[in-house]
């Protein structure tokens, strides 16, 4: 930054500002492939949605304003609700699961193990596997008769439940297929932080007598508060957005049990063409994430630390 | 560390180690952890497990109760009745050129708009940037709707040109992590290169782009994980077979040969099977590109 005032008040005016002027121009120019994609497929989109949201429409006959008939119709909704409980039930287990248990895996791998290269290649796998596949591995995994599951738990003598088919167990299973599937990335990220702790912190706290449980308390914990904080919000965002476990193992059955939201918008969308009503349920779920990143933002000013946001901060 | 006199640093750091190597409790840790570890991997493994065994067993040994672990026969056949029951070499190729025109379309977009936002000055960058990051957070759920309308009246239905031309036009994670690598590149190397007359092209192509291949090669293999594992959008926008990716003809599969579980876990492990090779062969992208994002994240 200095170096470059320097240079600007030693070069003469009117060529600063042409300079400056072509710079702008090239910099606009570099970045046209965002600003063109964006407008089409973003705001685009953005701003017709909440238009459509508005209109009644099938695709085939000309949409019709209904004004906030489509909102009304939506509160009343018995299903919509269910879908939001279901969906909000689905984060609230799997999310602070994920952050523990990716967490734990972290700290295991950051002992100075041997072999880190290939636990954590062993820990990645399922995380690149394609969600329609593992889905169908998972139905098979769950059924209640044939699948390995009830068959592990057959040896110790339990008589394993329905998962998917029951009401109770669907979501529980599902959380649990998520932990496998996602517990790979949480950990990578966990790991690079842990690395990344500056080891004159646990030095200085050895030399002050402190014993393992404080260090991790007083050291690890709020050093990694920020990653703890990207992986809620990822975590959350991943949760909100599930459908493909919804659409091939459920069907959002048993009796609702599992009708996540995008997957409820879908069959209003796309199996029975309610577009307007669909556009409405996607406005008023972006509403609710903007709703939980605003929450989680501003309660994370709380409890996150950075460490040398000013210092560091580029 | 560095600074510390020799003789110091010897007895501080082998007593206490020393002390540690030979104590009974720190071998037990060790033996705990390492069986944590392999615990945990025994529990990730078993699923894929699972998935070759029933795959290579006859139709009757697969609702064996209580279930085998040894197929026996063995029934390598079921993989060639999987592959060929569905034209899963057409899949394979339309999964393949969408996945590979793709990655095109990111690398040369994203890395055009990182090193604007990284590297060049305008009015209204910081803003622009802050929009990109807040696109992170508008579910793609949230546009299915008007871009499959989009397409429509484009009369793109039913092509692979929905799944293929918007990565031509920049992904916010991608531009994001980009321009993060970007910036940890010394802006001196920009400086040298002024001097001698390059403009910010040459600078961008000769001199950023070949100290980015790390970060070049994470972007390839997200873009690559991203399009290959995607199913909602091929389900929306692709209705006849012969442009199915591998996603939609597993899932067309599992309607047809309903309660086939043997044929089933064959064809989900050739769906596997490309995903799992590329992410053996270039892990340290996945691993580094995760880090790069995560860590630094939202510290901006």
């Amino acid at each position: 930054m200095l170096g470059q005032l320097t240079r600007g008040q030693v070069t003469n005016a009117p060529r600063r500002f042409g300079v400056r002027i072509s710079e702008a121009l090239t910099g606009y120019l570099f970045i046209s492939p965002w600003i063109i994609g964006f407008t089409i497929f973003t705001l685009g989109p953005f701003v017709a949605s909440l238009a459509l949201s508005f209109m009644e429409w099938n695709l085939i006959k000309a949409p019709e304003f209904i004004g906030l008939d489509n909102y009304i119709a939506l509160f009343n909704d018995p299903l919509f609700w269910q879908s939001l409980k279901v969906t909000t039930v689905y984060a609230l287990g799997r999310v602070p699961l994920g952050i523990i248990v990716g967490l734990a895996a972290a700290l295991l791998l950051n002992q100075k193990v041997k072999l880190v290269g290939l636990w954590r290649v062993v820990y990645y796998m399922p995380v690149v596997l394609p969600p329609i596949a593992v889905s169908l591995l998972w139905m098979w995994i769950f059924n209640p008769d044939y699948g390995i599951l009830n068959g592990i738990l057959w040896l110790f003598g339990i008589r394993g439940p329905a998962w998917l088919q029951d009401e109770a167990t669907v979501l529980p299973s599902l959380m649990m297929m998520a932990v496998w599937g996602m517990m790979g990335r949480y950990m990578i990220v966990y790991l690079s932080g842990l690395q990344s702790i500056a080891q004159e912190l646990y030095e200085a706290a050895n030399i002050d007598g402190a014993n393992a449980v404080q260090k991790f308390f007083k050291i690890t914990i709020p050093m990694m508060t920020p990653i703890i904080f990207f992986n809620l919000v990822m975590g959350m965002m991943d949760s909100f957005k599930l459908f493909t476990q919804a659409f091939v193992m459920t069907g959002g059955g048993p009796r609702y049990a599992s009708l996540f939201y995008v997957y409820y918008l879908y069959q209003h969308a796309f199996q029975r063409f309610h577009m307007g009503y669909a556009s409405a349920m996607a406005w008023v779920f972006f509403l609710i994430i903007m709703a939980f990143t605003v929450l989680v933002f501003r309660s994370s000013k709380a409890w996150v630390y950075y460490e040398g946001t000013v210092a560091k901060g580029r | 560390m560095n600074s510390t006199p020799p003789i110091a640093r010897t007895r501080q750091q082998i007593l206490p180690q020393r002390r540690a190597a030979f104590s009974p409790s720190h071998w037990i840790g060790r033996v705990l952890i390492y069986l944590t570890l392999a615990s945990i991997a025994f529990v990730i493994l078993i699923p894929f497990a699972w998935t070759i065994s029933t795959a290579l067993k006859t139709p009757r040994q697969a609702l064996m109760y209580p279930p085998e672990w040894i197929p026996d026969p063995v029934v390598w056949q079921n993989f060639i009745t999987a592959w060929t029951s569905k034209p899963f070499d057409v899949f394979y190729r339309n999964s393949l050129f969408i996945a590979a025109l793709s990655i095109i379309g990111q690398i040369l977009s994203c890395s055009l708009v990182a090193y604007g936002f990284a590297r060049l000055r305008f009015p209204g960058r910081d803003i622009l940037f802050l929009v990109v990051l807040s696109t992170l957070m508008i579910p793609f759920q949230v546009l299915i709707i008007p871009r499959f309308v989009l397409f429509k009246t484009l009369g793109w239905l039913n092509t692979l040109l929905p799944l293929i031309v918007p990565n031509f036009f920049g992904g916010a994670f991608n531009i994001f992590l980009l321009r993060q690598y970007f910036m940890t590149i010394p802006t001196e190397l920009d400086d040298a290169a002024k001097i001698d007359g390059c403009g910010h092209w040459d600078i961008f192509w000769r001199i950023i782009l070949p100290l980015s291949k790390p970060a070049l090669g994470a972007v390839m293999v997200f873009e690559f994980l991203d399009s290959w594992d995607d199913f909602l959008g091929p389900l929306i926008y692709i209705s006849s077979e012969k442009y199915y990716t591998v996603a939609l003809g597993l899932n067309a599969f599992r309607n047809d040969y309903f309660m086939e579980w043997n044929l089933f876990m064959a064809a989900a492990a050739v769906a596997m099977a490309l995903p799992l090779v590329i992410f053996f062969i270039a892990q340290k992208y996945f691993i580094g590109g995760i880090a790069l994002t995560g860590s630094g994240g939202l510290k901006q």
